[in-house]
Formats: C-alpha cells, structure tokens, sequence
C-alpha cells in the first residue's frame, strides 16, 4: 500500500498482546515551515542561493504503547508536537516514517471544535458529524437526545453552526464526540473556551469514559486535571518523546508542579 | 492523587477489532462503504448551494434553460440557420454532458480544499469530497433531463431500450471520467491553488471539442480520416450517445439520421471509452494515494 509496508517494519499488529489499544512506533513527521510560495519567491531564493524549502521534525521518532483502558496524560509546551501526535493517532495524518496502530473505534476532538459546515444547523452537523466518525442513521438517532442534552445549546440547535460562539460549537463538538461508543476517546484542550459549569460536565463525563475501561488521551496543561484524569503521562519537548511514565513525575518534569498547589479549584479554570 | 474505582463487575474491557493503522482506508471502495456518509455529504453541499435563495431549486432549472435560449439564438438562429435537424435538441443533448462533466470537474477539483475544516480535524477517506461533487452534480443533471424529456415527448419521440442503454453508458462513462480527474485535481489544486484556474481554463475547450453547436457530420466532412482522432474524445462520444438517445428519434427519418450524423458502431465505441475511463480512475485512485497524505498540513 504505502511506503511503510516496504520499508521493512519489523513488528506488525500480531506481535503486540490482545489488550493492546495504541501503538506509535518511530513515528516521525515533517512539516515545512512554508509551504505555499509563488513562482517568483521561488526564483528569486534559487537565485540568490537561499533555500527554498525549510522543514522541521513536528514529531520526532517518538514510540510507546497504550494498553486499553490506560488514561494517559500528553503535555508538554506549545509547539511541542501535542496536537499533531494526536492528529496522528486520530488518523487525520500518516505518519511520514514508523507506524501508528489503534483498535477499535476513535472518536474525540483535535483544538477545539470539529469540523463542523458554519452553513448547516447545529441539527445537521450533529448527524454530519457522527457519521464521520462511524455512526448509523439509526445510531445517531438513539444517541441524538443525549447530544442535545449534554451540548444544552436550546433553541440554537436549528440555526446555522456558523452563528454559534465559541463556547457553543465547541459544546456542541464535545457532545457529539463524547456520545460515539468509541474505544479510544482523544481530548486536545477541549476544555479552553467552556463556561466553568461545563467543564465541571466534561470533566466527569470523561471520567466515567475512563472508568467505562476505554482508552483516553488527554492533552492539557492543567497540572490538577492531568493528575485527576490520568494514570500515565507522557511529555514531549520539541516533538520528542522526553518524558513517559508516572503521573506527578511527569509534571515535575514540566515544573508544572509548583503553582497549582494551593488553587485547588482554579485547576480545571487554568486549562486555557 | 485520588483513588479510581476498578471497573464495574470486575471485567475488563475487550475491543473486539484488529490493531489496525487508524486511516487504513481502501480509497473509492471505502467510499462506497461508507455510503451513508456520501450521502450526508452530497445533501450538505445540494442544500449549502440553494441556501438563503428565495428559488432555491428552480435555479438548476433556470440556468439550463437560458444557456439553451442563447444557443438557439445564437448558433441555430444565426449561425446555423437550420441546417441540422431540431438544432436545439442536438445542443441540449451536448448541454447535459458538457454541464455534468465541467461542473463535476470544477467543483471536484474545488471540493477537498473547501471541506479543508472537515479533513483537517477528522479522519475520512478524502476520496469522499471529489465523489460528493460528482454526485452533485449528477443531481443536477436531473432538471436537465426533465426539461429534454419534455421537449423530445412533444416532438413526438419515443423511447427505445437501445437509447436508454445509450444515455445510461454516456452517463457512464461522464461519471467516471469526471471522478478520475476530479481526483487528480483535487488533490494537486492542495499542492498549488493554480489548478483550480488551469481546470476552469481546461472546461472551456470541452464545450467546443464536442459535437454540440456543431453536427458531428461536419467533422467527418472536414477532417475525413482524422475524424477518427476526434473520436478518442470521451466526452464526444458521450454527447454522441446522448444524441442517439434523444435526437435522432426527434428527426424526420431516425434511420438516415443516425447513419449519416453518428459514427458506425456507436455502442460500442461507448463500451471502450467506458473501459479506458475505468483504467483512469484506477491510475486516479493510484496517484491519489500516493500524495494524499500530505493533505492535512498542506490545507492551510
């Protein structure tokens, strides 16, 4: 199929054990840093001898597993490859060398907000969606009372997702994400632009994801709700993969530790 | 650090499905498969188009019509001056496969950067936008056939089982040639915005390089044995099965006609094209992967 099968991996997914739910093996991708350039940047760079192609390693041969059920906690700073790891394992991108492995049904959201068309009502874009991520007419209608109670939107529900604020498609992104009986469930910093009510909401939703037995990824920078969520932690620093193992270790690692001692209840407020 | 409680029962949970990479994708085929899904997309473009127009619909009837209008005028009233045989039949018939391929052609090379917030977030074989559009535009034809039917009923034209199996393979081989080029120019219009304007460029030959405001007579007259390499045009033969289907019937002697306006075995000429239009969607599909996965980070 692709470049992968031919350059000799020497694992394939009969070698991991029945419980296994993730795996990134010597993952790397590269993005260049400009991607779109006219004909005349270009000769006047090959002219003047510059290059005409900057790339760098957005992930950088980074490798573990995930057995099912895990909870694991991705940070690390911004720009240090989160959002593209989980884009990743999501399916979203191929990895440009390594391999990614998943079982079962992914569902969850990458940066706030899911793909939704501004044109179509909140209505549409909850079926639209759903089916992307696998869903059944039938599926989606069992499930639709639960998504339109959770996303708690109203009467908005009928008008153009366009005209929602932030808040309120990313609510509504959430709902559905969280309604699909998924196996692996991706959060990337879902929680930065909910009202504090919702975040209490998402917050114990996921938890009781996670203690349902599948798998979650949970990309934060709030020290407290990294340790309430997750029994693994995983930092990386430019793309690599620098820190994987306990929980409060990994936050030590970050020096995330020091400042969120006392504010017990602004932790889940810090995770903008 | 708070305590977890053990999941319920004791048990553990098992994922009955193979570790498998996340987009494995089988391209079109994952497309088929996942019909309802095409579905959802090809209502979501067909209601995003018409929304907030007060006509909404009507508009893919009014838009054949008045290009109709100014054929007639123009080459049947002007140029032409009755020399072909219900000339605006002959030009609607080219119309319907000119419109359903250009439009499939536009829009598929369009459809994967504007659905860029959908295939940047999630997961979805990317095959499915540059399908959608064909769709779309299939859709379109409908209105467009309406008004023909209408038109050729009243001429006095009877259907035939050999002139729908004509139409039907001219559809055909419209669809999946669109399909194919489509998705080549989907994905390279990722690489450089420009494809978009080449393609557009690229539509308006298509118009005049069919048998449409011109008999395919003419041609054969002109050219003699070069008619041959006019032949190897896909889309000539489409417009020429769509005649067959719907003009010839309308004429004075159907017989003479479609000996003296059509070329000899005119089926299967069709069956061919459709053959080496399957071979391009395959050779589509095959270039489509091989750039594909630098889709998402080029979709800025």
């Amino acid at each position: 199929m692709s470049a992968a099968d031919s350059t000799s991996v020497p694992t394939g997914p009969g070698d991991y054990s029945p419980d296994t739910s993730i795996v990134v093996e010597n993952v790397t991708k590269t993005f260049s840093l400009r991607y779109h350039r006219t004909f005349k940047q270009v000769t006047v760079a090959k002219f003047r001898g510059q290059k005409t192609k900057d790339e760098f390693n957005a992930v950088d041969d980074v490798s573990f597993t995930v057995k099912q059920g895990e909870s694991i906690g991705l940070m690390g700073l911004n720009g240090s490859g989160k959002s593209t790891l989980l884009t990743l394992i999501n399916g979203t991108m191929k990895p440009d060398t390594g391999q990614v492995l998943t079982r079962g049904r992914i569902a969850g959201l990458i940066a706030t907000g899911a793909g939704f068309h501004p044109q179509l009502s909140g209505r549409d874009n909850i079926y639209l969606n759903a089916a992307v991520f696998g869903l059944t007419e039938q599926e989606t209608k069992d499930r639709f009372d639960d998504i339109a109670a959770f996303a708690d939107i109203g009467r908005h529900l009928d008008s153009p997702v366009g005209n929602y604020s932030s808040g309120m498609s990313s609510r509504l992104g959430f709902a559905i994400a969280i309604n699909v009986d998924c196996d692996i469930f991706l959060a990337d910093e879902l929680l930065a632009v909910g009202d504090k009510p919702f975040k209490r909401k998402c917050m114990a939703k996921m938890e009781e994801v996670r203690d349902s037995g599948r798998t979650l990824f949970y990309v934060s920078h709030a020290a407290g709700s990294v340790r309430r969520m997750c029994d693994r932690v995983l930092v990386l620093e430019n793309g690599r993969l620098a820190f994987d193992g306990d929980v409060d270790e990994g936050i030590k690692f970050l020096h995330y530790d020091s400042d969120d001692e006392n504010n017990d209840d602004e932790e889940l407020g810090a995770d903008v | 650090m708070t305590e977890r409680p053990e999941p319920a029962g004791g048990t553990t949970y098992v994922v009955d499905a193979p570790l498998a990479p996340p987009a494995a994708t089988q391209g079109l085929l994952e497309v088929f498969r996942r019909r309802y899904l095409l579905k959802l997309l090809v209502r979501r473009e067909i209601n995003a188009r018409y929304s907030g127009s007060f006509l909404g619909l009507i508009w893919s009837y009014i838009n054949p019509l008045t290009q109709l209008f100014i054929y007639i005028v123009v080459f049947g009233m002007l140029l032409d001056r009755g020399r072909t045989e219900q000339f605006a039949i002959h030009i609607f018939c080219g119309l319907i496969v000119v419109h359903f391929f250009t439009e499939t052609f536009n829009a598929g090379t369009r459809s994967i950067v504007r659905n860029k917030a959908l295939i940047r977030k999630m997961a979805l074989p990317k095959e499915m936008f540059p399908v959608a559009s064909m769709m779309v535009s299939l859709f379109h034809v409908a209105p467009q056939l309406v008004i023909l039917t209408v038109t050729v009923l009243v001429v006095g034209w009877s259907p035939s089982a050999v002139g729908m199996a004509a139409f039907v393979l001219a559809l055909g081989i419209v669809m999946i040639l669109g399909t194919a080029l489509a998705l080549v120019f989907s994905v390279a219009n990722v690489y450089f915005r420009d494809f978009a304007s080449v393609v557009s460029i690229m539509t308006n030959f298509v118009r005049f390089g069919v048998p449409m405001i011109y008999p395919y007579s003419l041609v054969s007259d002109r050219f003699g044995a070069a008619a041959e390499y006019y032949l190897w045009n896909p889309l000539s033969n489409a417009v020429l099965l769509v005649q067959r289907a719907f003009w010839v019937g309308t004429t004075e002697d159907p017989a003479a006609t479609a000996a003296t306006e059509l070329p000899d075995n005119l089926i299967g000429r069709g069956l061919l094209m459709l053959a080496i239009s399957v071979v391009l969607l395959v050779i589509a599909q095959l270039v489509f992967r091989r750039f594909e996965n630098k889709i998402p980070e080029r979709l800025t």
